[in-house]
């Protein structure tokens, strides 16, 4: 692999691996094992964080996950962090109440090339969680809305009853300047809008690939697919940024779980240019 | 010893001490503060503990070592350092298996965590050897040498204090000469011994380079070595090298692992590893760590804890519905291309020394060089 | 008139974007225009596929009836896309619902005349099919990954 990205935002932490006392300050459930929470720094703020970086979370006693940040950057002293409830750790997370006390390291990792984008159209790919980390991401494109060409929100998800932040991607769509397409692979009932996989919305939205960066997350087949997608469109592997997910415990490329070839996901992820692990994806098991 | 990644100072012109010296060194050492590890029998091996005394050291024992197989066996003479590496290396020290990182008290709605404190304990490696030393070195550049860094290494590591030995026997799985890591010590020690033991005499030539390697030394009965002994001393390194149990020519290692991640030879390795991790534990330089927390029964009391982990577990790659190398072939590859090709990549060198270690205790004798020249050959065909 | 303008529609579908002028003129001998009111379905599942559409403007669900849970919709097709591969094969019957979730505007193609006339000239029945293995290919992955149910919990 060439040289890898530095992060984005280095984080100035005396100790890397000792979390700082948070509290939460809000839990909304989003969809089925999804929440949605909102953090509170109790001993003064983290240090900013860019979109796309992830913070390490505690629920004491339990154990410690990697959650992305999910809420405004220009915010930092609000972390909202959005939890699927698969695991020991993340389902205690997900039934913290109002002013129980969470650890926290971070922020790690690259984040999305907001600021390279500038100029140019940008088509955000999301898949189930996949929207979270891209959220912050969206912020930052839509405050300073001038600085960009076309923006496309293009977002699938399982069912209706599993989108994520429903109410401001209605808000979106009441927007002129950003193209929303929300697709649900199956759907019954007064669904009113698209049906089918997110690859097939790509056809739908309006940039020109020739001057497009994309932003894709969600399940890794997903990102593949909508890549492969996005390439035969005519965006260049260049443009195209994509995050990774792998077992992580440190965040600080010490332990040695989120090595995918000569990458730590940690710390040279989780945000990477499609053309730099375009190789690592075609393998299995790597 | 000066800190981490200081160059190699040049060591002085060579002193030779006799063998009765040895425990006046080792009072020398627990005099400034040190806490002594050396090699020391037990268990049917050669393993680094505490030690007292010289009566410690296994006087007049070897080991034979093929794959999968470690034996002690008797020398002929009283030689303390005729043996090459035991299972353990110093990174249990350096290292450890398990560090705890904090612990948390929750006071009402409260938390509190406080951070474990670094060790201030000085250690002093005795009869360390040039792969191990090399090892140091390389996990001084992964948990030391980026923009994070372990301070439980960092400050362990800075304390030691270091008596290399020149191997006088190599082991019949040892690779270290066409690795370029031994068999004569060349990163920074304190001091470097090479054990003299025939013709009635049983003496050491010493080179020391650093100010408190030359003071330590300066405190022991010597002399300066005569040229016939710095001769003897090189002669013993030099027959060492000459009669390695194994090799694997480094020559372009990263470049054909990485051109045959798809390759028949993983799935015939893996049809006998048993991915146990041995190979993982008792290599010198896998850093691989996991976390645990533990609380107590009233939740008042947590605490978290690094251990050592294996990528040879289907729990170090698992993210939520599965591992990511849910194989075994996966898992040896990942071990293998890691530790010799990708290792370049992230810290600039091979993560190999060949100590051989992987390959003595392997319980089914998985060879790393052969393995790497299965793959050389076949591409030669 | 009404060719003519079915003729330029026909040009202008991205399905059928770059058409030689002789085929263009095939296909229109076999088309016209359709219009669907919400609701209304196109076609039926089990029905003869006697034509298939070109969407021009609406959107249009594709939905399998389940006993009990319903009609399931498993694709939404929308402007520039098309509506059944099924007049292709024997049996020439469509395999699922298909209807209009909004007024549906479409050129529809009558599949028996463009099943002969592809039978008799198979240049234009190879130029038919260039365009319509695309279609099926992608529809076979789309299933693919609905088959993985990517975001779905581990069990």
């Amino acid at each position: 692999m060439a040289a890898p990205p530095e992060p984005v935002l280095a984080a100035p932490l005396v100790d890397p691996m000792l979390p700082r006392v948070g509290r939460v300050r809000a839990r909304r459930r989003d969809a089925p094992l999804v929440f949605t929470l909102e953090i509170e720094p109790a001993e003064g703020s983290l240090p900013p964080f860019a979109p796309g970086q992830f913070n390490m979370l505690t629920v004491f006693g339990v154990g410690e996950v990697p959650i992305s940040l999910s809420g405004d950057p220009a915010r930092p002293g609000r972390l909202i962090h959005t939890v699927r409830a698969v695991g020991p750790v993340s389902t205690a997370l997900s039934r913290l109440d109002r002013g129980d006390p969470v650890g926290l390291r971070g922020p790690f990792g690259t984040g999305w090339p907001v600021e390279q984008a500038a100029g140019s159209d940008v088509v955000v790919v999301a898949g189930g969680l996949g929207l979270a980390p891209l959220r912050p991401a969206l912020y930052q494109l839509l405050a300073p809305r001038r600085r960009y060409g076309r923006i496309a929100l293009l977002y699938g998800t399982r069912s209706p009853a599993d989108i994520l932040f429903a109410r401001e991607i209605d808000a979106w769509r009441r927007r002129k300047d950003i193209e929303v397409h929300v697709t649900v692979d199956h759907a019954t009932g007064d669904w009113p809008h698209q049906v089918g996989v997110v690859t097939s919305l790509i056809s739908r939205a309006r940039f020109d690939p020739a001057r497009t960066t994309a932003l894709v997350c969600g399940p890794e087949v997903m990102m593949r697919f909508a890549i492969g997608t996005l390439q035969g469109a005519g965006v260049a592997s260049t443009q195209i940024y994509l995050s990774l997910e792998r077992n992580m415990k440190c965040a600080i490329g010490l332990c040695g779980h989120c090595q995918m070839g000569a990458a730590f996901i940690c710390r040279d992820g989780p945000v990477f240019r499609h053309d730099r692990v375009r190789d690592m994806l075609a393998l299995r098991e790597i | 010893m000066s800190g981490i990644g200081t160059s190699s100072a040049r060591p002085d012109r060579s002193a030779i001490f006799p063998i009765e010296a040895l425990g006046t060194l080792f009072d020398a050492l627990r005099g400034r503060g040190y806490r002594l590890i050396g090699p020391t029998l037990r268990d049917g091996a050669i393993v680094y503990d505490d030690i007292a005394s010289v009566d410690e050291l296994p006087r007049g024992w070897s080991d034979e070592q093929s794959g999968g197989r470690y034996r002690l066996i008797r020398r002929g003479d009283d030689a303390v350092f005729g043996y090459a590496v035991g299972p353990h290396s110093w990174k249990r020290f350096l290292h450890p298996p398990r560090q705890r990182l904090w612990r948390a008290k929750r006071h009402g709605g409260e938390v509190q965590v406080t951070a474990e404190a670094v060790p201030e304990e000085r250690l002093a490696l005795i009869g360390i050897r040039a792969c191990d030393l090399k090892a140091i070195a390389i996990q001084d550049r992964v948990l030391t040498g980026g923009s994070y860094l372990d301070p439980y290494y960092k400050a362990r590591r800075e304390r030691i204090f270091v008596v290399a030995v020149n191997c006088s026997v190599a082991g019949g799985t040892c690779f270290c000469a066409s690795m370029q890591s031994g068999p004569k010590v060349t990163e920074t020690f304190d001091l470097a011994l090479t054990e003299l033991c025939d013709d009635g005499m049983h003496a050491f030539v010493a080179e020391a380079a650093t100010d408190e390697g030359r003071v330590v030394l300066a405190g022991l009965p010597h002399r300066p070595a005569t040229g016939d002994e710095v001769d003897a001393a090189a002669a013993v390194v030099a027959r060492t090298a000459a009669s390695m149990g194994r090799e694997m020519p480094s020559e372009g290692v990263r470049e054909l692992l990485l051109r045959n991640l798809e390759h028949p030879r993983w799935d015939e390795v893996a049809a006998r590893c048993l991915t146990c991790g041995n190979c993982t534990m008792v290599c010198p330089t896998c850093f691989c760590t996991t976390v645990e927390d533990a609380s107590d029964v009233t939740g008042v009391e947590s605490s978290r804890s690094q251990r050592w982990d294996s990528c040879f577990t289907m729990d170090f790659s698992y993210i939520h519905g599965g591992s990511v190398r849910a194989s075994p072939q996966s898992r040896y590859r990942q071990w293998m291309t890691h530790k010799l090709a990708t290792w370049f990549d992230q810290f600039g060198s091979s993560g190999c020394v060949g100590c051989g270690r992987c390959i003595t205790w392997c319980p089914v004798g998985i060879d790393i060089t052969e393995e790497v020249a299965a793959i050389r050959a076949s591409e030669a065909h | 008139m009404e060719t003519h303008g079915l003729d330029r529609i026909l040009r202008e579908h991205p399905f059928f974007a770059g058409l030689e002028e002789d085929f263009c003129q095939l296909v229109c001998g076999c088309a016209r225009n359709v219009r669907f009111d919400a609701g209304q379905h196109l076609f039926r599942e089990g029905e003869p596929a006697s034509e298939f559409f070109l969407i021009r403007q609406g959107r249009v669900a594709l939905e399998i009836r389940a006993p009990g849970r319903g009609a399931i919709t498993f694709q939404t097709v929308g402007e520039g896309e098309i509506v059944g591969v099924s007049w292709l094969i024997p049996p020439y019957r469509w395999t699922y619902d298909a209807k209009a979730l909004e007024v549906v505007r479409a050129i529809g193609i009558n599949a028996t005349c463009l099943r002969d006339k592809s039978e008799s000239d198979h240049d234009l029945g190879y130029e038919l099919m260039k365009r319509f293995v695309p279609v099926l290919v992608q529809r076979l992955q789309a299933t693919r990954l609905q088959i993985l149910d990517v975001y779905g919990s581990p069990a």
